[in-house]
């Protein structure tokens, strides 16, 4: 490591449009009992400062795996990282030691989880959990951690923060929780958050708000964002940019008009057909057959062929490369051409 | 769709109260978690209601009054002459035969011990007088097949299916009996976005091929209004406004309905920083302790003195215009488009 490298680190937005965090070419595999579970095959994305990445997928497609090896929070042993860089800020974490690893974490890259109750530890006040932050990383007094506990509660908006400080998490609503868990997250200023799927056990109307505040913090912090998420919904009223995820792949990436208006990939225009909408009764819903795979046993090929109205002989046996089907987007399909003109085979 | 015949369910000012104890040898009441406070509907045949609302409202102790797994405090549920919600033994049983219901969690609704075939036949061993003559196997892997699972599977146990397909056992389960009515309790939450269409699609086929009537609880209201004829929108163990699907998206009249619409993310980003959205402040307030009155109006925008003072009813309201000829308990109900305002 040279020190040229460590200074252009410390400084806040090195080169302006440069990317905050790279992940690249990353493999991940679960080694058990029963056999390998390839959960990440070769995922590459890009974070820049203000940007707004969403990761979208359904369970078991690899986000949230992709998200705890780039926190440095996977479970190794059963997980190995074969292959891949992640890059924050140009220096490649994975050469890291646990030591520098430690001081990016929380300081540099925060994330929020999705279900804060158990985030949070039930025993401690939220006032002492949220000043732990500054007690270990900046070596603060019980008393200035608090004062600064307060600021942040008043920072996502939670009333009458001065009394409830030393609240436990038990005595908080749902909402409330994950609006601590957003302020644990702020607390050291991060540059980039990873949320995963941060309001998906929120009733609508609270999720309104707590996506509201999220975002509003990202602008004014001009923070990069990692949204991981199922809810097509959500995608939409908040990403720059979308990578979709199908059995630890990224099967199509591009800007959020973009997808929305015309999607590239056969998966990501069956999940859009799938969902009913809330201004129209429709008909029968477009419904993708059959399952998501087996991470033991991914088809070869492609390996939503199975499932794709699209899939020919060369699906089942070439696997497609994500590559550039317009400016600046990208599909991993064989027939992207097809699908973009709306084609069915 | 619904038709101007008697009603299979008539539910009539259902309350239910789960008292609030004090004292360990000596426990006395203190007060009560009003679960459900007062809520009165109709259900046709062949009909879907789809009951909405967030967690704490009140849907969920709803079904279960239905199906008196939960004795009601007050009210009435009349199916065909009797009301369920006073029933017991025997009656109840031969009650149930005709309604049936579908929990959530496909994962923990079926007992891992057993095998599909247990599972499905199981309302046989309870229900003896309803056993197909021609053998419970066979009627099983007829299940099966009418749910779109492999007839052949039926020795496997749940853990060897995925949750859309568990969510299939369960609806097998829910149909061994014919039922006439079959209660959903969130039936798709818990699955994957391209695994919920496949079962909605399912049950609206069910739907269409027995005759059957569901009432339809969930929480998110874009499968709610593809799934509905009619929907109740419950806040705070009311029902705060109920109508047909059109009438309750389309034109909504009470301001908590209109919120709520307000604040389901459109799946289309074209627009989204021009969007006027309602945002509620605040949380529920806690069903101990409702609020005087209406009991949305410490979330309301539209709050006025007589909102706390005299509690809105569930009725016809003046002052509406178009088609919006439905309930809403509102004391300044006002037809507002939401979903198209976008």
């Amino acid at each position: 490591m040279t020190t040229n490298q460590l200074t252009k680190t410390d400084a806040k937005g090195t080169v302006p449009g440069a990317p905050l965090l790279e992940v690249d070419n990353l493999h991940v595999e679960f080694r058990t009992r029963d056999g390998v579970a390839k959960a990440i095959n070769g995922v590459s994305y890009s974070v820049a400062a203000g940007e707004t990445l969403a990761v979208l997928g359904e369970s078991g497609s690899g986000k949230s795996v992709t998200a705890q090896t780039i926190m440095g929070i996977l479970d190794m042993p059963p997980g190995v990282i074969t292959k891949g860089e992640i890059r924050f800020q140009g220096r490649d974490m994975l050469k890291m030691s646990g030591e520098e690893r430690r001081k990016i974490r929380g300081n540099k890259i925060a994330m929020i989880f999705q279900d804060a109750l158990s985030a949070l530890n039930p025993v401690y006040s939220v006032g002492f959990q949220l000043g732990e932050m500054f007690r270990v990383h900046k070596g603060m007094s019980r008393k200035d951690a608090k004062a600064k506990a307060i600021e942040l509660m008043d920072l996502v908006k939670i009333p009458a923060a001065k009394q409830r400080v030393s609240d436990y998490p038990h005595q908080f609503s749902g909402g409330m929780r994950q609006r601590i868990m957003i302020a644990m997250a702020m607390a050291l200023d991060p540059e980039l958050i990873i949320a995963d799927e941060p309001t998906t056990a929120l009733d609508v109307t609270v999720q309104a708000q707590v996506m509201d505040l999220l975002a509003d913090l990202q602008r004014e912090r001009n923070m990069g964002l990692i949204l991981i998420t199922h809810d097509l919904g959500v995608v939409a009223d908040v990403a720059d940019k979308i990578a979709v995820m199908y059995a630890g792949r990224i099967v199509e990436e591009a800007s959020v008009h973009d997808l929305y208006q015309r999607p590239a990939h056969p998966y990501t225009e069956g999940l859009l057909a799938s969902i009913p909408r809330l201004d129209l009764k429709g008909q029968d819903l477009y419904a993708i057959k059959g399952l998501p795979p087996n991470l033991m046993r991914i088809p070869t090929g492609c390996a939503f062929n199975p499932r794709c109205p699209y899939a020919q002989d060369v699906c089942r046996t070439d696997v497609p490369p994500l590559h550039e089907v317009a400016p600046g987007r990208g599909s991993a399909c064989h027939f992207a051409k097809e699908v973009l003109d709306g084609n069915r085979g | 769709m619904a038709t101007a015949a008697e009603p299979i369910l008539q539910v009539n000012g259902l309350v239910k109260h789960f008292p609030l104890t004090q004292g360990i040898l000596f426990q006395k009441q203190i007060g009560a978690v009003k679960a459900v406070d007062g809520v009165s509907f109709e259900l046709h045949k062949g009909e879907t209601l789809g009951l909405v609302g967030e967690s704490g409202c009140g849907k969920s102790t709803v079904a279960k009054l239905l199906m008196n797994l939960e004795r009601a405090t007050k009210g009435q549920v009349m199916y065909k002459g009797q009301d369920i919600s006073k029933l017991s033994g025997g009656a109840l049983k031969a009650v149930r035969r005709n309604i049936q219901m579908v929990f959530q969690d496909p994962y923990t609704s079926l007992n891992p011990r057993m095998t599909v075939a247990d599972i499905i036949a199981e309302p046989y061993a309870i229900h003896p007088e309803a056993k197909p003559k021609q053998g419970a196997k066979k009627r099983v892997q007829e299940l099966l097949e009418l749910v779109g699972l492999n007839p052949e599977h039926i020795n496997r146990y749940p853990h060897q299916f995925s949750g859309g397909q568990r969510q299939r056992i369960g609806i097998a389960r829910g149909l061994a009996l014919n039922p006439e009515i079959i209660i959903c309790d969130e039936p798709v939450s818990a699955l994957d976005v391209s695994v919920q269409a496949q079962v909605i699609n399912l049950m609206e086929k069910l739907q269409g091929e027995f005759g059957l009537s569901y009432v339809f609880i969930a929480h998110d209201l874009s499968i709610v209004r593809h799934i509905s004829d009619r929907v109740a929108v419950m806040y705070l163990g009311k029902i705060v406004e109920i109508g047909t699907e059109t009438e309750i998206y389309d034109h909504p009249t009470h301001p908590y309905t209109q919120a709520l619409l307000s604040a389901v993310p459109v799946p289309d980003p074209t627009g989204r920083d021009n969007r006027d959205r309602i945002i509620l402040s605040g949380d529920v307030p806690s069903p101990a302790n409702p609020p005087s009155g209406c009991r949305f109006r410490t979330r309301c925008w539209k709050a006025q003195e007589v909102c706390a003072q005299e509690e809105p009813l569930l009725q016809l309201r003046t002052g509406m215009h178009g088609p919006a000829l439905h309930a809403s308990a509102c004391h300044f109900a006002e037809e507002k488009d939401i979903v198209h305002a976008h």
